[in-house]
């Protein structure tokens, strides 16, 4: 049975001496009745589906509706001429050009990984590819650190919701920042303890974003949300590592995301009526997109 | 859910619900009808009538019923490749009552005859149900193997459906039996844990009263 609790998983490491990946591994082995080798597999496949989708961004496409496209490559454009002297600095620039570059792709009908859905699939590649290129890592260290994050991911579904219809975009996005948070902190080998601080850290932060998808899309907001999840996640390892904690317990701070999901209206859970979607502009695009004969076709 | 609904599914984009779903949907539908589709009437209910054309959601649903998987990469072009192999569709939106908001029912004919009407929802995360088949309200999800039977209402065939079954050695999961509001026929739904060999279905279809078989194999 998957953990309903960070805190559990924490104790077990404890209990057992072992990494907090190795904890939520061995739950999936129980769980799914798979060897360490198949469970391990499977992993594997999700991070090569994440590094195929990275190195194959078109920058020449544009979503179905127009409104999505070729950002992420002004981005990589910007960090290559300016490098360090970019306010984010080089690096940072990079790791929000992949965030843009994964929420176009999604956009634009290109493969994916859901991590935890398709509208947040840009937030965990956009913090472990560059890491993996640059910094050297091992795979091992990478498969590893993707347990970690699922990990997180799963106490969080369980507890409280991963779906922008059930909890708002702090489900989605911020699920997903917590989750990339987490797994930083391990590839610094940061305790069980800073992984679920950094990861409490992440989603108090973005507690309360509501889900308002321009025309009902997953294109506008949620492709730029993707930036600020991926970097929301190295700012809360990064200040998770410095030793810093969240006053408020991790899966308290889950419970929180689960209340106010439970107390957003309807208008800003992916309905498209609220926020952004219900903006002069948002309704103009929304006309124009059922208006203009684009309708579904005959063949 | 397990780990690799929280990372995963990999799949073509933009929506889990949406494209994913809908992909899985025309899946089912291929399967339900039991062999190459040669037309298709689609009618699209709620978000998937709104906003599925950005999403995708039509070329998803051909993609599916073209036998494609949700992580296929022709899913955007599928139209073109309906085209080259003969499968013609349209798609109608319509507002049904009491439906899921992400809801299409398919109108499939098959290359020899065959006919199935299939209403099925995209539930979240990917995931699918049928709620229709050929008018009678049915509820399941093909996530194990399912076997479908159509069959007249009489007393008797749930236990000789059932140690036919046994016979082979083929444990049931669940079983549900759905009947037609109008009476006369009623369709069976069982998920079992094995797959179920060919000539067990020959059999099941040799059964007095039994109408058509259909089994969705999940392991192909
Ligand atoms: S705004 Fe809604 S659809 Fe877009 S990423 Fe956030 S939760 Fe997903």
């Amino acid at each position: 049975m998957a953990f309903d609790s960070l805190q559990t998983i924490v104790e077990a490491c404890g209990r057992e001496g072992k990494g907090f990946w190795q904890i939520v591994m061995e739950d999936d082995m129980r769980e799914r009745e798979v060897s360490w080798q198949d469970s391990r597999n499977e992993m594997y496949h999700i991070w090569d589906a994440m590094l195929l989708a990275a190195a194959t961004y078109d920058a020449g496409l544009t979503s179905k509706s127009g409104l999505v496209g070729g950002d992420g490559a002004k981005m990589e454009a910007y960090q290559k001429q300016q490098g360090e002297d970019s306010f984010c600095g080089e690096y940072m620039c990079g790791v929000i050009a992949g965030a843009l570059q994964m929420g176009e792709s999604n956009a634009c009908m290109k493969r994916i990984v859901a991590a935890p859905t398709a509208g947040a699939c840009g937030v965990l590649p956009a913090v472990l590819v560059p890491y993996f290129h640059k910094r050297g890592c091992s795979l091992d260290q990478i498969l590893e650190a993707l347990y970690v994050a699922a990990g997180i991911g799963q106490v969080i579904a369980l507890r409280s919701s991963i779906s922008g219809a059930a909890g708002g975009c702090q489900a989605e996005i911020g699920s997903a920042s917590a989750m990339a948070a987490g797994a930083l902190v391990h590839l610094k080998q940061g305790s069980p303890e800073q992984i679920i601080h950094a990861a409490a850290m992440a989603l108090k932060n973005l507690l309360g974003l509501v889900c308002d998808p321009v025309a009902g899309l997953v294109e506008v907001p949620c492709v730029k949300r993707n930036v600020v999840g991926a970097v929301n996640a190295m700012a809360s390892a990064d200040m998770a590592l410095a030793g810093i904690t969240s006053r408020i317990p991790p899966d308290q701070v889950i419970d929180a995301m689960k209340e106010i999901g439970d107390n957003m209206g309807a208008a800003f859970r992916e309905t498209a009526l609220g926020g952004l979607a219900n903006t002069q502009t948002a309704h103009d695009i929304a006309r124009k997109l059922n208006g203009d004969g684009s309708g579904p076709g005959q063949a | 859910m397990n780990l690799f609904d929280i990372l995963g599914p990999v799949m073509v984009g933009p929506s889990s619900s949406h494209t994913a779903g809908a992909v899985r949907i025309g899946n089912l539908g291929r399967k339900l009808l039991k062999e190459e589709p040669v037309r298709a009437d689609i009618l699209l209910h709620g978000s998937f009538a709104t906003t599925g054309v950005g999403h995708g959601t039509d070329c998803a649903l051909i993609a599916g019923l073209l036998g494609m998987r949700p992580d296929d990469m022709r899913i955007s072009d599928s139209f073109r490749i309906a085209k080259d192999r003969g499968l013609s569709f349209t798609f109608t939106n319509k507002t049904l009552k009491d439906a899921h908001p992400n809801t299409a029912v398919l109108s499939l004919y098959g290359k020899s005859g065959q006919h199935i009407e299939v209403q099925a929802a995209s539930i979240g995360g990917g995931r699918v149900m049928v709620h229709k088949l050929d008018g009678i309200e049915v509820d399941f999800s093909a996530e194990m193997p399912t076997l479908v039977v159509y069959n007249l209402d009489r007393p008797g065939y749930v236990s000789e459906v059932a140690d036919l079954l046994a016979n082979h050695k083929i444990n049931i999961a669940t079983m549900h039996l759905y009947r037609d509001k109008r009476g006369g026929y009623g369709v069976m739904v069982m998920e079992t844990d094995q797959p179920i060999p060919e000539d067990a279905l020959r059999s099941l279809e040799r059964m007095r009263g039994v109408r058509k078989v259909i089994f969705i194999n999940t392991e192909v």
